[in-house]
């Protein structure tokens, strides 16, 4: 079927691009600004994961090594704030960018121009952020979470930081808006809104997700600023404020962002389990609705992030039970992509193996949510390392192997050349043993008692602190593996087919590989599309 | 693109912008809105303790004691005295009671302050009521003054069964810890 | 295919299994687990957290189970031909929406008689007010007059610093040891009233099954009853994120007989200044002294 799509597109000035500088700096073409994106996810990738690797370091052995604790708590909250907004929100944006249209069947992105802007905005965002490394008194150290008065003790690092954010948000709203108007407006006729890939299901949700809550940061750090520099007092106590209700507000956000993370994951990995099986989607429609009621519940569930406030009975069990019930729709899922390999002819290329190591660690990191919901046993773990255990386990080998699994599934595609098989599983290998040997030990560690957060710890807590550092190595220089792959991919891959994955299905592998700069001008016939979803 | 879709695609961009728009105002309507809901689900909000409650005639509960502890915090060590005249009491709920704090000026020069009240268990807030408070309104201080400062209070005869001790515990602020204005 | 991944399946049980060989050795790699604690309300925890493990581990089984089924069952290397009539099933959606509720439920009904039993605060024989400084902890027995701070032991101190050159292994409770530990009876209902000076803190021990935040400008409030013949050291740290030398607010709590912790606050009334040794004074009476009653109830 390749033929149909190259034949709409074989008028030549379709291969006439804009070169040097001004490709980028002007692109308007959503294949452009998706790599833009991604390789700049990948820079922040590696900048935050060079500030965890600190952070291990440092936790390495019992003792100052080697910072300052002030500086290490820099390194936490840094690290946190690139790698959720610089590295994995941006990596999300990159990847709809590209597929979102060609899945589609759009021409381009609805709203070229704001998507320029959008992407932009970013890098100068992260300079503001990474320039608070060198002003008086540091980066901002007070975690990502801003929680006052603590935040409000930072230095000259204060406005920039906040401004940061500000751009941050901008950008994620507007690429927000994009995919929404994208996703309603541009599909090919004939393409209804449940004969969507999941991928655009799960980033429609999650567009809604952060045009509702980004506008709701953006109003917290907002005060926060007002109560730095003008003397309101919305969170200090001294002029009548709450400092617990900025954890509210920030929450609200907060709770929501992290399905804002972990849906267009849920996408990808429906995508490439069904792909690699052979087989089609079990229970598409019960994806789309678990989705949609994940979403919903994101929005009342975010004050399990601070059972040990101090808030009432009633308010306890309330957030206990609606943060429990998140587990039933996630169930669901979980057990559709079983039931999708289930009877299947399942083979083990890169992207399906990271989609398998998702459903198992991710799985894994739904169960300590679970206990975490449970508020007595909250007591106990809360702000401690099995926390930070459970976090990373939904999502590192969670988001960020999706990311992964997503850019090896869809490399031929853009590229038109395969990766090395071997390198990529070996890749694979190191990150998912790095990955477990890095953060379960975490689980025991803070069961045993040790708080997160902090540079140094008694020796009791050595041991595991070793092993995790360890992991953290491994697991941080595996990625270099997944930079040459890609590398080497691109200047010397085989040649891929315009279907490299016997299985996939949809309508980017419609078009002939790489997918031409400019697809599906004419949008695809019915018959492509049918032909598309059959598969 | 046709200028229908184009068209299209304007009306829902703005519409969205408009949905971030009202996201902005309503993280901002938060902040009332939490004051509402600690009102609505009864858990009392602390500003509630910064204005007096009418308590006229309300029933005298003999049979019931409580015991009520008073606290006093600063925010900063060495620039002022401040404490209550005792540590706790028995209360009946429904009977007004008097109690007093100090507080003593050592900032070196004049001041003015202001007590931010809280009490404990949190759901015991919208129990507490009071008909006089050194906390309504900020306390003008001159350089080294001590002054007694009385609370008067009574205890909602509702107040739940599970509460057998209330906590009321004052910040005192003065004008260097940043006094913002309250009304 | 395969081949390839039985070898790395296989690399990593050898990893594994290298990596587990020392363990055993090494006695600090027992701490696996939560500790059960010395409260009525840490054992109710600590059995809460395993129901909650066990169902955890259950339905791992089950559903780990069947993934690894499928993977191992279902090979095309192994000539697996897909069926691909298999779309969907409203009678399957159905099961497995119920029974995790079904779960759940039974989950949630100890959590939430435990969480009732934890807000129960009625009838405290003590009550302390514990407020979080930047970076230490300041203790006052409410009523008592007794007050003081807690601050990290000077021997752990002096390791910590970036460089010290002193090995934290040769420092007795490195980082987990303070100068005037809290002291207070056994089989008593403390309460305890949480506040902070400056930023956010939180007071927690683990043994005594409690967290709760300590936030400046707001009262918390939690108690805790250890039980009879528990006397001893309990450690615990600060548990959100404070600043700088959030790391280094460590909580002692001692936990005495009721004699003892009479002769101790004696002493500290009578103006003793080593609040953690309880043994020498001989204490006046204890009696705890309430100044006069308030003026005269005007209602």
């Amino acid at each position: 079927m390749a033929n149909t799509a190259t034949h709409d597109h074989a008028h030549d000035h379709h291969d006439h691009k804009p070169h040097g500088l001004k490709r980028w700096l002007y692109a308007t073409n959503h294949k452009d600004i998706g790599t833009m994106y991604l390789v700049f996810a990948c820079v922040m990738f590696f900048l935050g994961g060079a500030m965890a690797l600190v952070i291990r370091a440092e936790l390495f052995q019992p003792g100052l090594q080697f910072v300052d604790p002030g500086f290490y708590n820099s390194m936490t909250t840094m690290h946190a704030l690139l790698m959720i907004f610089g590295a994995v929100m941006p990596a999300w944006t990159g990847l709809a960018n590209w597929m979102v249209p060609m899945q589609v069947g759009a021409p381009d992105m609805a709203l070229p121009r704001l998507n320029n802007f959008s992407f932009w905005l970013l890098p100068f965002a992260f300079t503001l952020l990474l320039l608070t490394l060198f002003v008086p008194g540091g980066a901002p150290a007070g975690g990502w979470t801003l929680y006052p008065p603590l935040s409000l003790q930072a230095g000259d690092s204060f406005p920039l930081t906040i401004f940061a954010i500000h751009l941050m948000g901008i950008s994620s709203i507007l690429g927000a808006i994009n995919v929404v108007v994208t996703i309603l407006n541009m599909r090919a006729p004939g393409m209804g809104l449940l004969n969507m890939p999941l991928f655009c299901w799960t980033w429609l949700i999650t567009a809604y997700l952060l045009i509702a809550v980004m506008p709701v940061l953006a109003g917290a750090v907002t005060m926060l600023l007002t109560d730095y520099f003008f003397g309101t007092s919305f969170f200090a106590a001294s002029g009548g404020g709450d400092p617990v209700m900025f954890q509210h507000i920030f929450w609200f956000f907060g709770h929501p962002e992290v399905y804002i993370l972990i849906l267009p994951a849920f996408g990808v990995v429906s995508e490439i389990i069904p792909t690699f099986s052979r087989k089609p989607l079990f229970g598409y429609e019960s994806m789309v609705y678990a989705t949609a009621s994940i979403a919903f519940l994101s929005f009342i569930v975010w004050a399990h992030h601070m059972f040990t406030v101090g808030m009432p009975l009633a308010g306890q069990l309330f957030f206990m039970l609606s943060t429990m019930l998140i587990a039933v729709p996630t169930g669901v899922k979980v057990f559709n992509w079983c039931a999708t390999m289930w009877k299947g002819s399942i083979s083990f290329e890169t992207p399906m193996l990271f989609a398998i190591a998702f459903l198992f660690l991710f799985t894994l990191g739904g169960f300590s949510g679970l206990m975490l919901a449970i508020v007595p046993a909250d007591f106990q773990y809360h702000d401690s390392y099995f926390v930070v255990a459970h976090f990373h386990y939904v999502l590192v080998p969670g988001a960020v192997f999706a990311i992964m699994a997503g850019v090896y599934y869809w490399l031929p595609k853009w590229t038109g050349r395969m990766y090395n098989e071997k390198i990529g599983k070996l890749h694979f290998w190191l990150s998912t043993i790095g990955v477990n040997v890095l953060f379960f030990p975490q689980h025991f560690l803070g069961l045993a008692g040790m708080p997160r957060r902090i540079p140094d710890y008694s020796t009791q807590f050595a041991d595991w602190n070793m092993v995790s550092s360890l992991g953290a190595s491994l697991f941080g220089f595996s990625q270099l593996l997944f930079v040459y792959v890609i590398w080497s991919a691109v200047r010397s891959g085989e040649k891929a087919a315009d279907r490299p994955w016997e299985g996939a299905h949809g309508l980017e592998w419609e078009l002939p590989t790489p997918a031409p700069y400019h697809s599906w001008e004419t949008p695809p016939t019915r018959s492509v599309i049918s032909h598309g979803a059959m598969h | 693109m046709s200028e229908m879709r184009e068209q299209n695609n304007r009306r829902l961009t703005l519409r969205l912008l408009g949905f971030a728009a009202g996201a902005f105002a309503f993280g901002f309507a938060l902040v009332p809105l939490y004051d509402v809901i600690c009102d609505i689900t009864g858990v009392g909000n602390p500003k509630d303790l910064l204005r007096a409650s009418n308590v006229q005639a309300i029933e005298h509960d003999e049979s019931r004691l409580v015991t009520v502890e008073f606290v006093a915090d600063l925010p900063s060590v060495g620039s002022w005295e401040f404490r209550p005249v005792i540590a706790e009491m028995k209360a009946n709920p429904g009977r007004l009671y008097e109690i007093d704090y100090v507080a003593r000026n050592l900032t070196g020069r004049d001041t003015v302050a202001q007590a931010i009240p809280n009490v404990a268990p949190g759901k015991a807030t919208a129990f507490f009521r009071k008909t006089e408070c050194f906390c309504f309104i900020p306390q003008n201080f001159a350089k080294d003054e001590e002054r007694v400062m009385p609370v008067r209070f009574v205890i909602d005869p509702n107040l739940p069964k599970s509460i057998d001790r209330v906590t009321l515990s004052y910040v005192f602020y003065d004008n260097s810890t940043r006094v913002a204005a309250l009304n | 295919m395969t081949r390839h991944a039985r070898t790395a399946l296989s690399a990593t049980a050898f990893a594994i299994l290298g990596s587990l060989a020392p363990l055993a050795a090494h006695a600090e790699w027992g701490n696996l687990n939560m500790p059960v604690g010395v409260t009525v309300l840490s054992k109710e925890i600590h059995a809460l957290h395993m129901t909650m493990f066990w169902w955890c581990v259950a339905i791992g089984v089950f559903v780990f189970g069947w993934m690894i089924w499928s993977l191992v069952a279902f090979r095309k290397s192994q000539g697996a031909k897909p069926d691909t009539t298999m779309t969907h099933s409203t009678k399957a959606e159905i099961v497995w929406t119920v029974i995790p509720v079904v779960i759940l439920v039974i989950m949630a009904i100890p959590a939430a008689r435990t969480l009732i039993a934890i807000e129960d605060t009625r009838n405290t024989e003590i009550s302390i007010k514990v407020t979080g400084y930047q970076w230490k902890w300041h203790y006052d027995y409410l009523g008592e007059d007794v007050k003081f701070f807690s601050s990290l032991a000077r021997a752990s101190d002096e390791a910590r610093q970036l460089g010290s050159g002193v090995n934290p292994e040769s420092v007795e409770n490195y980082l987990r040891d303070v100068d005037n530990p809290l002291v207070v009876p056994e089989d008593t209902k403390v309460r305890v009233l949480l506040t902070a000076q400056d930023v956010i803190h939180a007071w927690w021990v683990p043994a005594f099954g409690m967290k709760k935040d300590a936030i400046p400008g707001n009262v918390n409030e939690l108690w805790f009853k250890v039980e009879k013949g528990k006397t001893g050291l309990y450690r615990g740290q600060c548990a959100e994120l404070c600043g700088r030398d959030h790391g280094f607010m460590p909580i002692v709590v001692k936990v005495v007989t009721k004699d003892e912790y009479r002769t101790w606050l004696a002493g500290q009334k009578a103006g003793e200044s080593t609040p953690a040794d309880a043994s020498s004074e001989p204490a006046a009476d204890s009696s705890p002294t309430i100044a006069a009653l308030p003026a005269a109830p005007q209602g």
